[in-house]
């Protein structure tokens, strides 16, 4: 059986965003960017069915620009296969992401597609969906834990009320939680080695799809400030201020 | 123009965030239709019908759509699309995990999780975890907007009476199945609902500690949450966490607890509408946020804490 797996480049998480001052975006020079943080479980949940056998490649790819191929390698040097890297230096949003995602599909053929649930910079939470509805294939978001079986898989998914089971027939799209699985970190010998490993390239305004973006983004902002408070001086201040003052208990 | 919303249900009863999402709607267009799709889920196509803001309801009724599977559902809204301008869902996991399956057959750019309906055409949502807020204009003729819950007040549940018009179930396509729900059992309010919560910290130092934190939020009738400090310590389990990679809550009271305020955690809790703060490094980055700083050691603070409210001769439910 055979993966695709989709990674994408973001800011990293640790870093404090910066809003433009012209209300345009965020500001992305020189800060430090990474791996979303979800697609990493869905690398490392892919190269863990690979160990176990059952899966013979693992096939992982990127949208972006050409710094976006640091994503490829960062999965190649944790066990994926190889790479494929589809240019475009615009901002594509996740309709368009999925409509490429299917071309890429149908070349590659693979039995499952694993994604990370959301990108922590849109905050969009679609396109695995998209996929899945674009391909006519079932799909498991928020993934918890994957059980892949001869031609299905099982799989718990977080939901908000706890947990949810769902067997989906393959081929399937799955989108990951951050709870599947703890990410391996890429051991310098393996990090070489990914070196080697070949990434294709694509041009996604070549693909024949339509992936011109219909939201427009009017205006970025800051969210308003919230103001810091007071300090109490004990906890009798504090319940007496809650009680009387905020009236909340 | 007018709005489809898909109602959220255990075939009994109406998820309160529904009525969220109603109001949401109502703001787009007052016309505001709602499909309730269920198996037997009659009683909450009454529900809904009874919702003053609700003008019509569409009620489709199949064991397809007794577990919401969104490769069941998706189709079924895809094909009671054509008379509506926008279709909008909660933006919790139902409406995630359905919506864009509709947008992608509807060939149309999804809005996700708005918290400000500009006009029926311009939002406002959050991105980068809610550090920064985008105003986005859709410029699809048909529009796919699912919508944060805890921004737009819940709409009155009683007053109306709605026509129901029932609806066909379509097709599925049988690829798959639903096996099993566990939902977290608690003598607690849910995390993502309650109206207090009360949080720890990598500062609680242990597992045991946690019970400090759930004296008191039991004797306030409020929800336990962590920071991912103390998840990724095994203190407490992951199902508590609060913060851009846990649950988003927006509590009328959240007291955190040996909490240093990581960008991650706030991210989470910062839209709460009265924040305490207990931790004893006055520099602490939650202090910039908090309402309530009391720079202390929790160790001694909440067995006071606890005491205090016991003095107390009422508390708010």
């Amino acid at each position: 059986m055979k993966i695709l797996v989709a990674v994408k480049r973001v800011i990293d998480y640790n870093v404090q965003i910066r809003v433009k001052e012209d209300g345009s975006g965020v500001n992305t020079d020189n800060v430090k960017m990474s791996t979303n943080p979800p697609d990493d479980n869905a690398t490392e949940e892919s190269v863990k069915l690979k160990e176990s056998g059952k899966v013979k490649e693992v096939v992982a790819v990127t949208i972006g620009d050409d710094k976006a191929q640091e994503t490829v390698r960062k999965a190649l040097a944790v066990g994926a296969d190889r790479g494929i890297h589809v240019k475009s230096d615009t901002y594509i949003e996740p309709l368009g992401v999925a409509k490429i995602l299917k071309k890429v599909v149908e070349k590659e053929k693979p039995d499952m597609v694993f994604l990370g649930k959301q990108a922590i910079d849109d905050d969009c939470n679609q396109t695995g969906q998209m996929l899945a509805a674009m391909l006519n294939w079932p799909q498991a978001t928020f993934s918890s834990k994957v059980t892949l079986k001869e031609k299905s898989m099982e799989i718990v998914r977080e939901i908000d009320e706890g947990l949810e089971t769902v067997e989906v027939n393959l081929p399937a799209v799955v989108t990951c939680d951050l709870r599947l699985n703890e990410p391996r970190y890429a051991s310098l010998p393996n990090i070489m080695k990914a070196k080697k490993k070949p990434i294709d390239q694509m041009i996604a305004k070549d693909l024949g799809v339509d992936i011109a973006n219909r939201v427009q983004q009017l205006k970025v902002e800051e969210p308003p400030k919230r103001k810091a408070g007071i300090k109490v001086a004990n906890v009798a201040e504090l319940v007496s201020k809650l009680k009387n003052e905020a009236k909340v208990i | 123009m007018s709005v489809l919303l898909i109602a959220e249900h255990n075939n009994k009863n109406l998820k309160p965030f529904t009525l969220n999402a109603i109001s949401a709607a109502s703001k787009i267009d007052a016309e505001v239709h709602v499909l309730v799709a269920g198996s037997g889920c009659e009683s909450v196509a009454k529900e809904v019908a009874a919702v003053p803001l609700v003008k019509k309801v569409l009620h489709c009724d199949s064991p397809n759509y007794q577990n919401y599977l969104p490769e069941n559902l998706a189709p079924l809204v895809t094909k009671n699309a054509d008379k509506y301008d926008h279709i909008v869902a909660s933006a919790n996991t139902f409406g995630k995990n359905f919506m864009p399956r509709v947008a992608a057959a509807l060939d149309t750019s999804q809005v996700s999780d708005v918290i400000k309906v500009n006009s029926p055409d311009t939002f406002v949502r959050p991105i980068y975890a809610g550090n920064a807020f985008a105003t986005v204009k859709s410029n699809d003729k048909k529009r796919c907007v699912t919508i944060r819950p805890t921004s737009f007040e819940p709409a009155p549940k009683t007053g109306g009476s709605a026509q129901i018009d029932k609806v066909d179930a379509v097709d599925v396509p049988n690829f798959s199945k639903f096996v099993k729900r566990e939902e977290t059992k608690s003598e607690r309010p849910e995390l993502g609902t309650a109206r207090i919560v009360v949080s720890g910290g990598r500062g609680l130092e242990s597992g045991e500690n946690f019970k400090l934190i759930t004296d008191i939020a039991d004797k306030l009738n409020a929800a336990v949450g962590a920071s991912r400090a103390a998840v990724d310590a095994g203190y407490i389990s992951n199902d508590h966490q609060v913060g851009q990679t846990g649950k988003v809550v927006v509590p009328d009271l959240y007291i955190a607890v040996g909490i240093s305020g990581a960008i991650q955690h706030l991210a989470g809790m910062k839209e709460s509408k009265i924040i305490v703060a207990i931790n004893k490094d006055g520099e602490a980055p939650i202090f910039s946020i908090a309402d309530y700083g009391l720079e202390a050691d929790l160790f001694k603070a909440l067995p006071e804490f606890l005491s205090e409210l016991n003095k107390l001769n009422t508390i708010q439910k």
